[in-house]
């Protein structure tokens, strides 16, 4: 009769019914992500019992997250739209998306139509560029991606990226890509950017955070926090928290942009 | 011209030998290259600590309690249906229609790639049933995943055992309840327990599934409803994202060793099974 | 009357127990069908299926590049990882001396046991830049995913074959050895095909192994939804599909990634068949 006993537990182990999660749970942009956890900790640090639990996803998982209530705050690094905005919603901060190669590049700046050219797929070749001559090996992140919407809607012009472009489905692995490989090119999040990679200046302006905050770097998207309903209790700390001059410091040293400094255009 | 049998003899056996050495080599130079720069990092407080500014620091306990928990929810859950339906198939049917359909659905859902199981997960735990990502979402798609291996392991357990026992326990006239459960039970123990084990090593090592149900949260989970990181998803994350390829090591050295225990453990239940 | 009932009662419970488990494969059929069967009708099965161009954002959902890099993945690892692993069940059946096969059969054991991304992170370090750096292209690609996948199909194949060799009566290699043949003829003219349904079998299973696998070629396939032109360039497979897209999709988009999960399962039922009819027949 032992597995009797056991299937009893499996019951008992389903019936205990949802409602005891114990933590405030954050999901969605894998780009928001990594700052997210550095909030958390510092959170946890500041006000120990409280905890705040970071998951990945995406933008649109975790908006829908949120939505459904599975999440009680989704990330997104894109724009919202359609019912989206029916959400609450407050943007943290902003990101500059740099162009990456790999440190031995002899490149140091494209203007945005030779980015555009590569990333369709009609330049193949570092030499078109006025680099050595070599395949430009072009890496993008998946359809989906707050990172790649943002890349499209800032730069594609509404064409497409080359279905021969290698994907990758985070920051951090174009990041490890770029790094290992000298003919690649990819974009990531500018707080993410290293000494593994190069970031390329865009049209000669520098990717840099000051850069993205007077308007004269043109690539960048914001972060934002939705909930469904107007957050309370723990989950509005949380947000608070993360709006606070304090919050807002951390977000800073990671190398985000505060949303407030941002020069509007 | 014709090469004679004693050459080709020695050609197919030098052949083969290499193919076996060269196997075997690449083989253990995976795993020796993993533990190598692997074991080096693992250290008490790397067992111990939780991982800190995204595994970057810190060592990787809670992905250990979260490998635990979830693995615990799918063996508990997958055992009990998947030995009954053993019984089930060893001990009352005679290759029916029934039994056909049951041994046909078991084998097929064996095929299943784990990534389908990880669709049907999310969409059925975290969606539809509203478990949202979480221990017992990640168990229980797990549970769906192992459930052919430990019928097909109990099944064969449970037909090894010489007819002649269960013939002595009825002339002492036992019921076939008494039968199953006094004489049958205890004789396949060992082997539904190396299935089980087998099953244990397949939860710990899978990925693609775990990740689209129990998701990837870094913190301590504290109760099933909380999203939780097993081993095997952290190694992924920290491999990938390259945000830090000695704890990276550290982790999959971890796995190595912790798949060579299990399997040492069902060798010996076998060995022991066999005598 | 009360031990019948409870015997009765016993296999109820036990009947009960079997037919919850058989009703999972149909809960699994019939959510993945529910959540990705709409696009299909939407697209069109053979739009679907035969599309060229995977752009879920412009509402493009062709998913033929995919079917291509599954087909050309999977190849590349049966015409490297099947003969390799043939060879090395024969080699435990037949050569082995009995220390060596002592320390391989728990060695190939552990080797099916391991988690498959530390295979692709092996490929990642290894077989890419390799790759990259003598045959050119950015080394994520077909080839890097076809020797990652050899090599983890090689346990399933030298396991299952070496299984079905000893399985085979010890008069087919006796008599075959009388008859004057050398070792290695009997085995190549008479075990091997005497042993040829199950060994088939074993490569079926692996090629439904290769197929299934996720992570690991998420890591060294490079993922590019674009038709491959060598084997050197980047390819993206029907699960790797499913695995970098999840995360971020939503609406038409998760519909059609369950649609590719449909798919994928269509043709690994396809294969699970065949392989229980092959070891059926026998």
């Amino acid at each position: 009769m032992k597995f009797i006993a056991i299937l009893l537990l499996a019951v008992l182990l389903c019936s205990c019914g949802p409602g005891t999660r114990s933590a405030v749970v954050v999901a969605g942009s894998t780009s928001v992500q990594p700052y997210a956890e550095v909030l958390a900790e510092e959170y946890a640090k500041r006000y120990p019992g409280r905890d705040v639990d970071i998951q990945g996803g995406g933008s649109s998982a975790g908006i829908r997250a949120a939505q459904s209530g599975t999440a009680d705050i989704g990330m997104s690094s894109r724009g919202l739209s359609g019912d989206e905005l029916q959400m609450w919603s407050a943007e943290i901060a902003r990101d500059g998306l740099a162009m990456i190669v790999h440190p031995n590049n002899a490149l140091d700046s494209l203007t945005p139509e030779e980015v555009r050219a590569v990333y369709t797929g009609r330049v193949t070749n570092w030499g078109e560029l006025g680099g050595p001559e070599g395949r430009i090996h072009v890496i993008t992140r998946e359809e989906g991606s707050g990172t790649r919407g943002a890349f499209e809607d800032m730069l594609m012009e509404g064409q497409m990226i080359t279905l021969k472009a290698i994907v990758q489905n985070t920051n951090g692995s174009v990041r490890q890509l770029v790094s290992n490989d000298a003919s690649s090119i990819g974009f990531i999040s500018l707080g993410l950017v290293d000494d593994t990679v190069k970031a390329l200046q865009l049209d000669g302006v520098e990717a840099t955070g000051e850069n993205v905050t007077n308007g004269s770097y043109m690539l960048f998207r914001p972060f934002i926090f939705v909930s469904e309903g107007e957050p309370d209790g723990s989950v509005m700390q949380f947000i608070e928290f993360t709006m606070s001059p304090e919050g807002q410091a951390i977000l800073a040293g990671e190398g985000l942009v505060s949303s407030g400094e941002v020069a509007r255009r | 011209m014709k090469i004679s049998a004693r050459t080709s003899e020695k050609i197919a056996k030098t052949l083969i030998w290499t193919a076996a050495v060269f196997v075997l080599a690449v083989l253990m130079f995976i795993i020796l290259y993993i533990l190598v720069k692997g074991l080096p990092v693992i250290n008490w407080g790397f067992l111990t600590q939780v991982p800190r500014s995204m595994g970057r620091e810190g060592g990787v306990s809670s992905t250990i309690v979260g490998t635990l928990m979830v693995t615990s929810v799918a063996v508990l859950i997958a055992a009990p249906f998947g030995i009954g339906t053993a019984f089930y198939l060893a001990e009352y049917t005679k290759g029916g229609f029934i039994t056909r359909v049951i041994r046909f659905s078991a084998e097929s859902l064996a095929g299943i790639p784990s990534i389908v199981y990880g669709l049907f997960g999310f969409i059925f735990f975290v969606i539809y049933l509203d478990l949202g990502w979480s221990v017992l979402s990640g168990g229980l798609t797990l549970a769906f995943m192992i459930l052919p291996t430990i019928i097909r392991t109990s099944e064969e357990a449970i037909r090894s055992v010489p007819k002649i026992y269960r013939e002595v326990s009825f002339s002492l006239s036992a019921t076939k309840t008494q039968t199953i459960f006094k004489v049958v039970l205890p004789s396949a123990l060992r082997g539904i327990a190396n299935g089980i084990i087998l099953s244990i090593g397949r939860c710990i090592a899978e990925t693609a599934a775990v990740m689209l149900t129990a998701g990837s949260a870094l913190r301590m989970s504290r109760s099933l409803f909380d999203p939780t990181r097993t081993m095997a998803v952290h190694f992924y994350i920290l491999a990938v994202e390259g945000i830090s390829m000695e704890n990276a090591y550290g982790t999959a050295a971890l796995l190595i060793i912790i798949i060579f225990l299990i399997n040492v453990v069902a060798n010996t239940l076998v060995n022991r099974f066999v005598r | 009357m009360k031990n019948g009932f409870k015997d009765k009662l016993s296999e109820r419970v036990f009947l009960a127990l079997a037919l919850s488990s058989i009703s999972a494969i149909a809960l699994i059929t019939v959510f993945i069908v529910i959540q990705g069967a709409p696009i299909i009708g939407k697209v069109g099965l053979r739009d679907f299926i035969f599309g060229m161009t995977w752009a879920p954002s412009q509402g493009k959902f062709g998913i033929f590049p995919m079917i291509i890099g599954s087909l050309s993945v999977t190849l590349g690892a049966v015409v490297l990882g099947v003969p390799v692993g043939i060879c090395g069940a024969v080699f435990l059946a037949e050569f082995a001396p009995a220390a060596v096969r002592n320390l391989f059969r728990p060695a190939i054991q552990l080797l099916a046991g391991i988690p498959s991304v530390v295979y692709g992170f092996w490929g990642l370090i290894f077989i890419v830049p390799f790759i990259r750096d003598n045959l050119g292209g950015p080394g994520l690609s077909i080839l890097a995913g076809s020797i990652v996948l050899a090599i983890m199909i090689l346990p399933t194949i030298i396991t299952i074959s070496e299984v079905q060799i000893l399985a085979l009566p010890r008069q087919y290699k006796e008599g075959a050895l009388a008859l004057g043949m050398t070792h290695w003829q009997a085995i190549y003219s008479v075990q091997l095909p005497a042993a040829k349904s199950g060994i088939v079998a074993a490569v079926v299973l692996g090629i439904g192994r290769a197929m299934g696998e996720t992570m690991a070629v998420i890591m060294v396939l490079g993922n590019a939804p674009g038709i491959p032109t060598s084997i050197l360039d980047p390819v993206r497979t029907l699960t790797t599909n499913i695995g970098i897209e999840m995360g971020y999709a939503a609406g038409d988009h998760r519909q059609a990634l369950f649609a590719t999960g449909i798919v994928l399962f269509v043709i690994i039922m396809i294969l699970n068949i065949t392989a229980q009819f092959i070891t059926r027949k026998k």
